[in-house]
């Protein structure tokens, strides 16, 4: 045996990375002339202490699930979906093409609707990389990358040309009809002697995010096709001998891949801003990469990473409200996590690997 | 579209091909070794804010060179770290390297200066100025050739023509030196290199520090010779272009040169005009920002020939034993 037990591989590797990234990120603080003590205090404060602080960090949360999921399924067929990005942004146009023009009677059967419609579009930008990856061997990280940038010029011309109401100024879609309109967790659990979530957009989608994290953890651990996508991830030659074809689960697991990051568009269009606009992903497309990786591409640990960054992003819009941080420490923190958790994997893996081994032949 | 106009819009080519150019060298060279650079982007960035910060405060542009190409370096060395000794993957260490600068180059920017994420603009000797070639002025008189050699050739800033110079210098150190040779082969053949008896990880480093160097002079070019300071996110996907470049020109030094120019000169026409009028259609304006990545795309299809990257890059190299 020269392997780590399971539980340290899940649980310690992360760990030490996780608190490696937050003590650079405390010198990074200090270093700009601010006591990372009480900018964790604020953040806390900001983001946890107050139902409408909660209201915003599950609203972001419910992105990054989606986003986190996206990266994971690519992850589990060993592919690297930089491409949720755009994939989200096609997606809303897809959410805003369904709520703009189909006439719903109620918002649940035009959650439904809108959903099936964000997938598909979402599904649809990823199935060309996936496509020319599977048939034409182009590599997958690149054809995503050049997407992202297609994706935003094809938003910028619709939302310019097209779909820009007469008169109006900014690139941005007429608002959503009364009825597509999403109930926010205020319209769900405020009442009048309390008034919970007060102004926050944390709305329905956030449970629609927690049931793809379950059927996300069904499809891949119980399913067929989840087997498949995570023999062919593990060994391709291998998955090849044994009949999956990579064709087949190349472009399977991009196109749903694709669809979760489409769904993202759900929260920011439908459920928050309630029109689309020009950045309406506000990069969680990439926040993904680093919540898949923290997760380590399972739905439990995606969760939990997503919340930790919901919590990030709450608390970094207060203090960029309330001190001199801007909110560009959440980027440094964010690469940070990825750097450790995904590219410096190794850094933290072999010392402790070595901790182990030690110990085990003192024992043995 | 008259002779002025034209020689307006491949003057400004020039320009906006020339950060390309630096930074599609730049991930020539560490991809060559094996190397995958998605983190281009990132190091031009960091090297765009260093020069004009230190630029800005010294009044002198040299110095804001220098600074760009320490902090380019610096990140490629985390690069390295993460790809070559930690044998980490290259591209989940190049996203982190373009969020650590997207977010690191503001966070600073904002402590140091107070301008809400951006240097102080650069005047004086803080800028790279144009050069005038001699002859330029006597010159100019002569119909056709005179305001081509005055318009476009002379009046760069030196920058300008070191990215030009880096072509045939980039060609010569990989395909006429032993250096270039080695490392050529640890891109394609690593486990070779090693048998006899070069060290891999040397050749990877050396690749990367080239890398770090070339990135540094595009983004000191960004935040000083083309614009006179640095503002948040200032290289505006000009690193994933230079890597579309790198895959159009198929990893080969002369091709990047036509592929930054055809690319910069996308850039020049969208700038200049917003929607082309072609008589029977329009040409959207978002058409020219979307048309290097299209590109790209068709090329790395392999429907107009074939792209094939080195074949151990992105492949950390591990030694048998």
């Amino acid at each position: 045996m020269d392997k780590m037990p399971a539980w340290a591989d899940a649980v310690l590797v992360p760990l030490i990375s996780i608190l490696l990234a937050a003590v650079l990120s405390a010198l990074v603080i200090l270093a700009i002339g601010e006591n990372p003590v009480d900018a964790f205090k604020l953040m806390v404060e900001g983001a946890l202490m107050r139902s409408a602080g909660w209201g915003y960090t599950l609203y972001y949360t419910t992105n990054f699930i989606f986003t986190g999921l996206c990266v994971a399924v690519a992850f589990h067929a060993k592919m690297f979906n930089i491409g949720g990005e755009g994939q989200a942004m096609i997606g809303g146009l897809g959410v805003a093409l369904v709520c703009l023009f189909i006439p719903f009677p109620h918002w649940s059967i035009a959650l439904l609707v809108a959903t099936l419609a964000a997938g598909a579009f979402g599904a649809l930008w990823a199935l060309i990389p996936a496509y020319l990856q599977a048939k034409r061997g182009s590599h997958i990280v690149i054809t995503t990358i050049m997407f992202n940038f297609i994706a935003a010029a094809v938003l910028n011309y619709v939302l310019v040309n097209v779909l820009r109401p007469q008169g109006a100024m900014d690139p941005a879609t007429a608002k959503f009809p009364e009825a597509t309109q999403l109930p926010t967790f205020q319209d769900l659990f405020a009442t009048a002697e309390n008034p919970l979530f007060r102004g926050s957009p944390a709305n329905v989608t956030f449970f629609l995010a927690v049931l793809a994290c379950v059927a996300f953890w069904f499809l891949m651990w119980r399913t067929k096709l989840g087997y498949e996508i995570r023999a062919f991830g593990h060994s391709e030659s291998a998955a090849r001998y044994a009949g999956i074809s990579p064709v087949r689960i190349t472009v399977v697991a991009m196109l749903i891949s694709g669809g979760l990051a489409g769904m993202m568009a759900l929260n920011t269009t439908m459920g928050e801003a309630e029109r689309l606009v020009m950045n309406a992903t506000e990069g969680a497309g990439f926040i993904g990469i680093a919540v898949a990786l923290m997760g380590r591409s399972h739905p439990v640990g995606i969760f939990l990473a997503a919340l930790l960054f919901g919590f990030l992003y709450q608390g970094g819009a207060e203090l960029a409200l309330w001190t001199n941080i801007p909110r560009e420490l959440i980027t440094v923190i964010q690469a940070l996590v990825i750097l450790f958790t995904g590219a410096l994997d190794n850094m933290v893996r072999m010392p402790l690997e070595r901790i182990f081994m030690a110990t085990r032949r003192r024992n043995g | 579209m008259d002779f002025a106009t034209l020689l307006q819009v491949l003057d400004s080519t020039v320009r906006l091909a020339t950060p390309l150019l630096f930074a599609c060298l730049a991930g020539l060279f560490s991809e060559r070794s094996g190397v995958v650079d998605i983190g281009l982007e990132g190091k031009m960035l960091a090297a765009a804010f260093a020069s004009a910060a230190v630029a800005a405060v010294t009044g002198s542009v040299w110095l804001g060179l220098l600074a760009g190409i320490v902090s380019a370096t610096l990140m490629s060395a985390i690069h390295g770290l993460a790809s070559i000794t930690f044998r980490g993957n290259q591209l989940i260490s190049g996203v982190a390297i373009n969020f650590l600068a997207s977010g690191l180059t503001v966070l600073i920017a904002q402590s140091w200066f107070g301008q809400g994420g951006r240097t102080p603009s650069l005047i004086g000797g803080g800028r790279f100025t144009g050069i005038t070639l001699p002859f330029a002025e006597a010159l100019s008189g002569v119909p056709v050739i005179g305001p081509i050699y005055a318009e476009l050739i002379s009046g760069h800033s030196i920058l300008v023509y070191v990215a030009f110079l880096m072509v045939p210098l980039s060609w010569f150190i990989l395909y006429r030196t032993r250096f270039g040779l080695r490392l050529r082969a640890v891109g394609e053949a690593p486990e070779a290199v090693d048998t006899a008896g070069v060290s891999v990880i040397g050749l990877r480093y050396a690749a990367i520090a080239i890398c770090g160097l070339l990135c540094g002079l595009a983004g000191a070019y960004l935040a000083t010779g083309l614009q006179a300071g640095f503002v948040r996110e200032m290289t505006a996907g000009r690193g994933y272009i230079a890597l579309a470049a790198l895959i159009f020109a198929k990893w080969r030094p002369w091709y990047a040169l036509w592929a930054c120019l055809l690319f910069g000169l996308l850039q020049a026409v969208a700038l200049r005009y917003q929607n082309i009028d072609l008589g029977a259609f329009t040409v959207p304006v978002q058409v020219m920002d979307a048309l290097p990545y299209i590109l790209t795309v068709i090329i790395l299809a392999g429907f107009v020939g074939k792209a094939i990257p080195p074949r151990a890059s992105g492949e950390p190299y591990l030694k048998e034993r």
